[in-house]
């Protein structure tokens, strides 16, 4: 169907922007590739260091995204389902807006352990949460068109649509977290990294509630 | 909480050197006796303005007998971690302890002028929370503030060894004790460290019974202040490795890394070589393999003197010992201030090669027997003592008094309170600004000095020079 096929394509736009989004928060790690390179006196630190966060990050999508792919084909009320997963990650901005303080533990991961502290710093700020509604929506409107599909091949197939979801998510995420870093390494230098740091948290916050809503009400809607 | 990372936070050490200059000092006041409450003067640093070189505003705590001494910031240029992710917290208030009450001020001075408390945390809650008193360096860092304590448990603070514990760096709680395993850690008194390698280094100066009242000269002589070093590994705050600099070096006192964090290296000063009433200052580094090494690299000789002339603490040694009682390293890591608070002389060495100090500059104030004037004619009680230079590097500041009960020990016949401006010259070298003197208020000492912005003894950066 048409409208199928636009509001696939514009889920799969909001994986891309959501990777982007993340990339260029500080909080997600691109200020560690930088601190990186100038600490090992090498270029080539900075792109090992994006590696590593990028498998953290990985790993943490994944962490969200496989149980609900399990999840989404063994519960025959999948609507239920999409408004359950809607309000949680509506839950957690709320949370992260009443509690504006950081998370401490982030701190006493050691300095060189990128990919641990990308996972955690992903998992204590509901990154991967906010990709839910959203890889959901996608799962839906595949479902829909393999409606008489034996739950098993359903299953296989939500399994890979997670991993697309998470993969096109990081490589967007890395992208746009290393152009900020590249930029700031080679050209700009270190006066800009405290310039272009600016506080996200509450705007972090609100788009998991508004990722969240609209969760809810593609539920209701039907896609 | 700012929606940008304060200005006065620099991801880097040369950039910290570039920022505009500091227009206010907050200095401790210090009443010796308990007599007064004590406080911290807000000192106008700005050229420019009328009240240049005077105290235009002071903060004085509504209690008696806490022994202001050193005292800092509850956030700097650490909070540019990349770790974070989070530079949004302000530097704004001041984290004021009493080593002697063990009470703990919380001054806000986002308005200098009107500099205020903000909150206090009564010696009974550090006591319940932590089971250290007598609070003393203040960094802050991963996690929130870090205070180094002098003191364990009990009436006289030897129950149990003393340690450092954090503080939250916006609510201000106490935390909790840092250690998980101190290995031979059983005195304490500075800290420092570098973030992005991840190790900190702790120093040794006595117990409590062994200062409060006055220095123990039988201690002294038997060698039993600290003289050790210990390395830490920050994050699994797990003691890794103590370096004794030796029985005979009593008192290691400031410990100074270098301040670009690629480098692993850094300096600690020995108030007396028992053996001969030197003074020393040690550089310790990180060699290849991993282990921590350390070397003598400066001493300074005492001077001879008549007995008459000496306090009854130092007659039978008839010389007035160095003591080498504060460093400070500048931002650059070139220049290392070192004053000799016994001979009334700071010193300025020159440290691009740390394994190689050389004597740079050199100004006389003060002293136990020299008594060298200040150039605008007027004395200075007791010597040269907390030191503390501008972020350019091109002034130093220093204040003279060392303890309360140890000044009447050593300094007998001197009071008062001073604080006093040396500038740097573009080669190396420094000389007193005639100008600027600052007399305390009858009754009062002064001790350590912050300036406004951060200072040379303040900020962690955690990204290299480029």
């Amino acid at each position: 169907m048409p409208l199928d096929d636009t509001s696939l394509t514009a889920l799969w736009w909001a994986v891309i922007f959501s990777g982007i989004y993340h990339g260029i928060n500080p909080g997600m790690g691109w200020p560690l590739a930088v601190s990186a390179g100038l600490m090992e006196r090498k270029h080539l630190a900075l792109p090992k260091a994006l590696g590593m966060l990028a498998a953290g990050h990985l790993l943490a999508m994944l962490a969200i995204l496989l149980p609900f792919s399990v999840i989404t084909t063994l519960l025959i009320w999948e609507t239920g389902l999409r408004i359950g997963a809607g309000l949680i990650v509506i839950a957690m901005g709320v949370y992260l807006l009443i509690n504006r303080k950081h998370p401490k533990f982030l701190a006493r991961v050691h300095p060189t352990r990128l990919a641990l502290w990308s996972f955690l710093a992903a998992m204590a700020h509901g990154a991967g949460l906010m990709l839910v509604p959203i890889y959901l929506g996608i799962c839906a409107v595949d479902g829909g068109e393999v409606g008489h599909l034996a739950a098993s091949s359903l299953m296989s197939g939500n399994i890979i649509n997670a991993l697309f979801v998470a993969l096109v998510h990081t490589l967007a995420m890395t992208l746009a977290g290393g152009v900020i870093a590249t930029i700031i390494y080679f050209w700009l230098g270190l006066k800009f990294l405290s310039k272009t740091w600016f506080n996200l948290d509450a705007i972090w916050a609100l788009s998991l509630i508004l990722v969240g809503i609209f969760g809810i009400y593609s539920a209701h809607a039907g896609h | 909480m700012n929606m940008r990372p304060d200005p006065t936070f620099h991801a880097t050490a040369q950039l910290a050197m570039q920022a505009p200059v500091e227009n206010y000092g907050f200095t401790v006041m210090l009443s010796p006796d308990g007599k007064k409450s004590d406080g911290i003067a807000v000192v106008d640093l700005n050229p420019d303005s009328k009240t240049y070189g005077k105290i235009v505003h002071k903060v004085v705590v509504p209690n008696k007998g806490d022994e202001f001494h050193h005292f800092g910031w509850n956030a700097c240029s650490s909070a540019l971690s990349p770790l974070t992710g989070h530079a949004f917290v302000e530097r704004r208030y001041l984290i004021v302890p009493g080593i002697r009450s063990s009470r703990i001020y919380i001054i806000d001075v986002k308005n200098p002028l009107k500099a205020k408390i903000h909150k206090t945390i009564e010696p009974e809650e550090l006591f319940a929370k932590t089971g250290y008193s007598r609070p003393h360096t203040i960094h802050c860092g991963p996690e929130g503030i870090y205070v180094s304590t002098l003191g364990g448990g009990g009436e006289d603070g030897t129950d149990g060894p003393p340690g450092i514990f954090i503080m939250d760096c916006e609510t201000f709680e106490i935390i909790g004790r840092y250690e998980m395993d101190r290995g031979k850690q059983d005195k304490h008194y500075d800290f420092w460290w570098n973030l992005p390698q991840d190790y900190m280094v702790s120093s040794e100066w006595g117990l409590p019974p062994q200062f409060e009242n006055g220095i123990v000269p039988e201690d002294l002589l038997s060698n039993k202040y600290g003289h050790s070093i210990h390395f830490w590994d920050l994050r699994r705050r797990k003691n890794i490795q103590t370096i004794d600099f030796g029985k005979n070096y009593q008192m290691a006192l400031e410990i100074r890394p270098a301040h670009d964090p690629s480098k692993s290296y850094g300096f600690c000063g020995v108030v007396v070589d028992t053996n001969n009433l030197q003074g020393a200052i040690f550089t310790w580094w990180r060699d290849k393999n991993g282990k921590w090494k350390s070397k003598k690299t400066i001493t300074i000789d005492p001077v001879p003197a008549d007995p008459d002339d000496l306090p009854d603490l130092l007659k039978g040694f008839g010389a007035v010992p160095p003591l080498v009682t504060d460093i400070d390293l500048s931002l650059d890591d070139k220049y290392l201030y070192v004053a000799c608070w016994g001979l009334g002389e700071m010193h300025q060495y020159d440290v691009t090669d740390p394994m190689k100090p050389v004597l740079a500059g050199k100004v006389e104030l003060g002293g136990i027997v020299a008594h060298h004037k200040h150039p605008n004619g007027k004395d200075f009680a007791f010597g040269p003592q907390m030191v503390e230079v501008s972020r350019d590097g091109k002034r130093v500041y220093w204040t003279n008094s060392l303890y309360s009960t140890w000044d009447d020990q050593f300094y007998p016949d001197d009071e008062g309170g001073q604080m006093v401006m040396a500038r740097v010259g573009d080669d190396g070298g420094f000389e007193l600004d005639k100008k600027f003197y600052v007399n305390f208020p009858k009754g009062y000492r002064s001790h350590q000095i912050r300036l406004e912005g951060g200072d040379c003894s303040t900020d962690s950066f955690c990204y290299p020079n480029v």
